[in-house]
């Protein structure tokens, strides 16, 4: 049973006291895009891409309780463009090469491009970080060059493995995700955490050894469709 | 595969293409072929210009389309790149190398070195393991062209008009692109289309 409802995109949506505009949106079968929201884990507003306009201001879906009566903007072609600017900068920031990585066709980040358009030729510079690679688990490697600091694996690890395998640190640019140890061999992550598991890690920095190849390019998870469409086929059907 | 409805019409003046393969490895070429019997289609409406598909190698006449495959990883690929923006109306990037280095610019900071490429060289020619290189040098023949500091998108060289993602894009994708744009109706891609890789 619903408290009150709201809408989006003049969308009639039923929501629960407490409930996120994020939360009530996807019961409802209406996608609001993400990356560093994972059902199931505790949210964070952090990589703002769930930025809708609530009663005309922005705020972050995942995080913004939704309100009885409230009018929230999300498909509109002004708020996908500022979506479509910060997926591309996240871009530009770390190193993401499609072809090369194993992720590709499984990644949220290339996934989000793919739904918001990211086709026009840039114009920010590519910052080229040099990031390490930490293959030192047996079972598991870190490439950290494609790493878009969502901190999902931090709240995974935190929270439902109850383990804290990885954290952030640094300031401001410098704030990356690091293993709470000298390298990951020397943390306590297990390749049977969830933190590890695939739907975690939204790109291809956390890599389970071994597996990356066992479904082809072209037949993976977003070669099939749009990202967000599992959530927009509940309104359909 | 998608009907041709989109194709021009054929009573057009004949549109100028360019193309050349920079940092790349011809697979954009070769999905250019993708297009498959539509191209004796996109043919009536088109002659190509310097390519490596006719094999000239300077421009003969200002065209309206310059078709970029790869990125800059000498000065060689510079030259050619300004040369193109120079002679071309429209420039097109096509494949990811063009679009952000692709696989090439894995030299410019995987290597986590002060001196990637140093350090690249020195691998693939004296240090690598399986490495036969009599002369133990790194070549240095005045005919090859410097190789740059790291391998650049082509959007850092010269200004882009377009570009059209994938490794390679669909012969589908590179024809409803070329299509649209002769008559002037490109709209941007379907999305359901693209691939990055």
């Amino acid at each position: 049973m619903s408290d009150f409802t709201f809408t989006i995109d003049e969308i009639e949506i039923p929501a629960k006291e407490g409930q996120t505009i994020m939360e009530a949106a996807d019961a409802a079968g209406v996608y609001i895009p993400r990356l560093c929201d994972h059902e199931g884990l505790r949210h964070q507003g952090g990589c703002r891409v769930c930025t809708v306009k609530a009663a005309g201001r922005s705020v972050s879906a995942c995080t913004q309780p939704a309100e009885p009566g409230l009018a929230v903007e999300n498909e509109t072609p002004h708020i996908n463009k500022l979506r479509r600017d910060l997926v591309e900068m996240l871009f530009h920031e770390g190193n993401h090469l499609c072809p090369i990585c194993e992720a590709s066709g499984n990644c949220e980040l290339q996934a989000m491009a793919y739904r918001l358009d990211m086709t026009e030729p840039t114009r920010f510079p590519y910052l080229e970080p040099c990031r390490p690679v930490d293959a030192s688990h047996p079972d598991i490697a870190l490439d950290t060059n494609r790493c878009i600091s969502c901190g999902r694996c931090i709240r995974a690890s935190q929270d439902v493995d109850q383990k804290g395998v990885f954290g952030y640190v640094g300031r401001g640019i410098h704030r990356h995700v690091a293993a709470n140890g000298p390298d990951l061999a020397h943390t306590d992550a297990e390749i049977t955490d969830f933190a590890i598991s695939d739907e975690v890690c939204p790109v291809g920095c956390i890599i389970r050894k071994r597996v990356g190849f066992v479904t082809p390019i072209g037949e993976r998870e977003f070669d099939k469709g749009l990202i967000g469409r599992k959530i927009s086929e509940k309104r359909n059907a | 595969m998608p009907d041709s409805q989109d194709a021009p019409a054929a009573d057009l003046p004949k549109a100028r293409i360019a193309t050349a393969s920079l940092a790349g490895c011809f697979g954009c070429h070769m999905a250019i072929l993708d297009i498959d019997e539509r191209l004796i289609d996109l043919m009536a409406l088109v002659e190509f210009d310097r390519s490596p598909l006719t094999d000239i190698k300077k421009f003969t006449k200002r065209c309206d389309i310059g078709i970029i495959e790869g990125g800059c990883c000498n000065e060689e690929n510079v030259h050619v790149l300004q040369d193109f923006r120079e002679n071309c109306d429209i420039l097109i990037g096509l494949g990811q190398c063009a679009i952000m280095g692709g696989l090439p610019a894995m030299r410019n900071a995987i290597m986590h070195s002060d001196e990637p490429l140093r350090e690249c060289l020195e691998e693939a020619y004296i240090t690598g393991r399986y490495i036969r290189n009599k002369t133990h040098n790194i070549p240095n023949d005045p005919a090859l062209p410097l190789l740059l500091d790291k391998v650049y998108a082509c959007s850092e060289v010269v200004e882009m008009d377009y570009q059209i993602p994938g490794c390679a894009p669909t012969g589908d994708v590179i024809f409803e692109t070329l299509s649209k744009l002769l008559t002037g109706k490109f709209r941007g891609f379907e999305r359901e289309t693209i691939k990055f890789d």
